[in-house]
């Protein structure tokens, strides 16, 4: 085995490299040589091209996503902000916390069970990486239509992934979400989003400070975990018989990630550490560059103290290898005993692999030998930037034209047909209950769990004393964003706050995981610029910043892109978890009010994807003004105690919402559909700015006249009624949801058609 | 009669925490000298009449695809004829 170093690189100015293979461009591969006045070393052209990567450098988002910063609105809630492994909100008695979102797709389509397990892995990660204890996941998950044979392969991996990590981890997953669409098929979204929290002073950020700090990395040991890419480096390296393709799935061990949390907690909270980081894409490549850039500027490793699993790795794969479970702390020397003692007593290796320095280079060393020699910054923060071409799509004004007029598509009419139409959404893939998946997660494991799934958001309690806790939303409809980046983004913002508002809740930050197609097609690449202006300027009208996030591109099967996801999540604080607002009304002779405005929206819908499988118009007008005074007509109202349950509109419509309502309760209600408007409208409109909200009689005159003063439209729509089943004409103690004198529904056939679809296609 | 045997392994390079569970427990056991350990699972499978190149064909097919993932494992497929 023959080993590049600097000198050999220098000696050997001309020798060929495989950059294009290693997915770098000519005028990269130009400017590494720039860099450096030489050509690469084969270990350095492995850093580069893996920290240059688009995972990695975000090179052709990072021109958009400084609108987060340009157009943060002015708040004094964030303590940590972009940039970081992830932003950290103050949410007041001392308390902070860290939310972040991450994708996993493309590893997840390879290897469903290992990619998803390993994607929520990688953000528990983040979040201790900050000096936060992980309280929760949450899984925002898309996947193909769901009968498609690949959908029965992906998906049922996937799940089994999320809760076999997360259930042997201990976390909670309080929610998320799971979409079916054609243009998943062949590539599905798998984000993982997780949530800690930490006390104000334990915030720990990712630098190499100190000269003469020593870099431990401890952990698992290093494989050839997710090092396809540098397999065409490692056959240059290797003899003929040596390995001849590595794998390139990692595959995650929740116990040991239970030992990483609560030995970097520990070493955290007895104040030994001067800089953390976790390892994630890129490993060891990243964290040293990262740690090194962000500090003094100087970092020497010693690669051959890294313990590895395979005795056989070269240092490029070393330098590569993305085995989970693993961090890099910069220890002062010192501490190293007593850092030592506490990694070892929780059963974790660590080893010293370097030391900061003030060289202002990252040099690495192999065996004596000099394979590295790099100036950080330009390996981990200073790489290409590019301004990809976008341009409107050709199609796009003929997609918005295309609108779901009643001419266009055939409505419902008679009760009978409407009475149809609402077993048959109840049911469709996307809007049915997912329960068969959400039921094979631990949702109450260390109990603190409030809310979850099906409740609009998921909700944790972090102080026990005081009650104080935190709620989470993620959403996107893709169809809305497809007819127009730009609302349709906002939507997404929109439905996640007004979500979180829905538990009682108060809104405070902003994460995203936005996963696009190739930003080399000028059609996505407008998508995507659209998007993100679109959630900037949303954050800023709606006072709640962005406070990190992850961009994933490359999303499509051969030419088409998925539709354009920018799931946006919303994180808000509720200073007593006891006053809570859930989706379930309570007793008989409650009253059911909608709150904002029905109007004829249909486009991008889920009754136009699921009964006419068309997509055109326009979506639904977003109003955040609107949105803002309806969440805090709902926080109010949890405040003052006057609603008993409350649960927001959007995918579905109204029809959904009572029939979710009404079977999460176990108990029937009376429904009037008002006179200015037509059934059909009213029940399955996806207008923005809604919710449906559940008063006891004795709050009602109050919470009318709070609504009437801050000019919010509220109409009384129905009283819950457990008692109707005789007068419809059932058996005594039948429930029904009964809409005046159109139709009534028996909750066993409701609960029937909701809960069917999803065993029947993956049990 | 014939007796089919699949050994399924997790590919070398692959980690395998079920296997490091059995070495530390063996470590802490008092057994020492052992420096690794890799679990995977075996299946015996009876087929009818001979094995023919047919058979056997198909019988890869259900190692492959069924029995063994093989994004992240490998297979052995011993045939013991007559039993």
């Amino acid at each position: 085995m023959s080993i590049d170093t600097v000198s050999k690189a220098e000696e050997t100015p001309d020798q060929a490299q495989p950059f294009a293979e290693l997915g770098l461009k000519p005028d990269e591969y130009e400017r590494i040589r720039e860099i450096l006045g030489r050509r690469p070393t084969s270990s350095e052209l492995a850093m580069y091209s893996v920290m240059w990567s688009e995972h990695c450098s975000y090179k052709s988002s990072k021109v958009h996503l400084k609108q987060f910063g340009d157009k943060k609105p002015e708040t004094d809630k964030l303590l940590v902000g972009i940039g970081e492994n992830a932003g950290v909100v103050d949410i007041g008695e001392g308390w902070a916390v860290t939310f972040k979102v991450e994708s996993h797709n493309h590893p997840s389509y390879v290897e469903p069970y290992q990619g998803a397990a390993t994607g929520v892995g990688g953000i528990v990660r983040d979040i201790i990486s900050m000096g936060a204890r992980p309280l929760a996941v949450m899984d925002p998950l898309r996947f193909g239509p769901a009968d498609a044979a690949d959908t029965r392969r992906v998906l049922p991996g996937v799940v089994s992934g999320i809760g076999g990590y997360g259930n042997c981890l201990g976390l909670p997953n309080i929610g998320g979400e799971i979409v079916f669409d054609d243009t998943y098929l062949g590539n599905p979204l798998v984000n993982a989003l997780c949530v800690g929290a930490m006390r104000h002073d334990e915030i720990h950020l990712a630098s190499a400070k100190g000269v003469g700090n020593l870099v431990v990395l401890y952990g698992a040991r290093t494989g050839g975990d997710g090092i396809g890419g540098v397999s065409v480096l490692a056959s240059e390296t290797f003899d003929a018989d040596g390995p001849a393709k590595r794998p390139s799935v990692q595959v995650g061990d929740p116990f040991m990630e239970k030992l990483l949390i609560e030995a970097t907690l520990e070493v955290l909270h007895a104040g030994l550490v001067e800089g953390i980081q976790d390892l994630g894409g890129a490993g060891i490549s990243c964290a040293t560059s990262e740690l090194a850039s962000n500090g003094d500027g100087g970092m020497h490793v010693w690669l051959d103290r890294v313990l590895l699993r395979d005795a056989t790795l070269s240092p490029e794969e070393i330098l590569m290898s993305e085995s989970q479970e693993r961090m890099c702390a910069v220890v002062a020397p010192e501490n190293v005993d007593a850092f030592m003692a506490i990694i070892k007593k929780w059963d974790v290796e660590a080893v010293v692999i370097g030391e900061v320095t003030d060289s202002g280079h990252l040099t690495v060393d192999w065996h004596g030998e000099r394979i590295v020699d790099v100036p950080p910054r330009t390996v981990a923060h200073e790489g290409p930037i590019y301004e990809r071409p976008y341009a409107r799509p050709s199609w796009q004004d003929a997609l918005q034209a295309d609108a779901p007029t009643a001419d266009r598509l055939a409505r419902p009419t008679t009760a009978d047909d409407i009475r149809a139409t609402v077993l048959n959404m109840i049911g469709a893939p996307n809007l049915a209950s997912k329960a068969w998946i959400t039921d094979q997660y631990d949702r109450y494991v260390l109990g603190n769990t409030v809310l979850s799934q099906p409740e609009d958001v998921g909700m944790v309690r972090i102080d026990e004393e005081s009650g104080l806790g935190v709620a989470i939303s993620t959403d996107c409809n893709g169809r809305f964003t497809k007819l127009d980046p730009y609302t349709g983004t906002q939507l997404a913002l929109a439905e996640s706050y007004r979500n979180v508002c829905a538990s009682g809740a108060i809104p405070l930050a902003v994460t995203n995981c936005l996963n696009f197609g190739s930003p080399e097609d000028p059609d996505v690449m407008w998508q995507f610029a659209e998007a993100t202006r679109g959630l900037a300027d949303g954050c800023l009208q709606l006072g709640i910043p962005v406070t990190g996030g992850n961009v994933s591109f490359y999303n499509q099967t051969g030419d088409t892109a998925i539709l354009p996801t920018p799931v946006v999540g919303v994180l808000g604080v509720i200073d007593d978890v006891d006053r809570r607002t859930p989706i379930a009304w309570n007793e008989d002779g409650e009253l059911i009010y909608i709150l904002g405005d029905t109007n004829d929206e249909f486009a991008g819908g889920e009754w136009a994807n699921h009964v006419h499988k068309h997509l055109g118009g326009m979506p639904p007008k977003v109003d955040l003004e609107r949105e803002r005074l309806l969440g805090e007509v709902l926080v109010a109202g949890s405040r003052d105690g006057m609603l008993s349950a409350a649960h927001d509109v959007s995918d579905g419509g109204i029809a959904q919402v009572l029939v979710e309502m009404a079977l999460h309760a176990g108990s029937g209600a009376r429904c009037w559909i008002p006179d200015n408007i037509d059934p059909f409208t009213f029940l399955f409109s996806e207008s923005a700015g809604r919710a449906v909200v559940v008063v006891a009689r004795t709050e009602e005159l109050r919470f009318t006249e709070m609504c009437a003063a801050r000019q919010l439209p509220a109409q009384r729509v129905g009283v819950v009624d457990s008692g109707l089943g005789p007068d419809a004409g059932y058996p005594a103690g039948t429930q029904v949801l009964q809409f005046n004198d159109w139709f009534t529904l028996t909750l066993d056939e409701l609960h029937e058609a909701h809960t069917k679809t999803l065993p029947a296609l993956f049990a | 009669m014939a007796r089919v045997v699949v050994d399924v392994m997790l590919k070398p390079e692959i980690l395998d925490p079920q296997g490091r569970a059995v070495q530390g427990a063996l470590g802490r056991l008092g057994f020492t000298g052992v420096t690794d350990v890799r679990q995977g699972k075996q299946f015996v499978i009876e087929v009818e009449g001979e094995i023919t190149d047919e058979r056997r064909e198909q019988l890869h097919v259900i190692a492959g695809e069924l029995l063994c993932n093989p994004v992240i494992e490998d297979f052995i497929l011993i045939v013991e004829e007559d039993q």
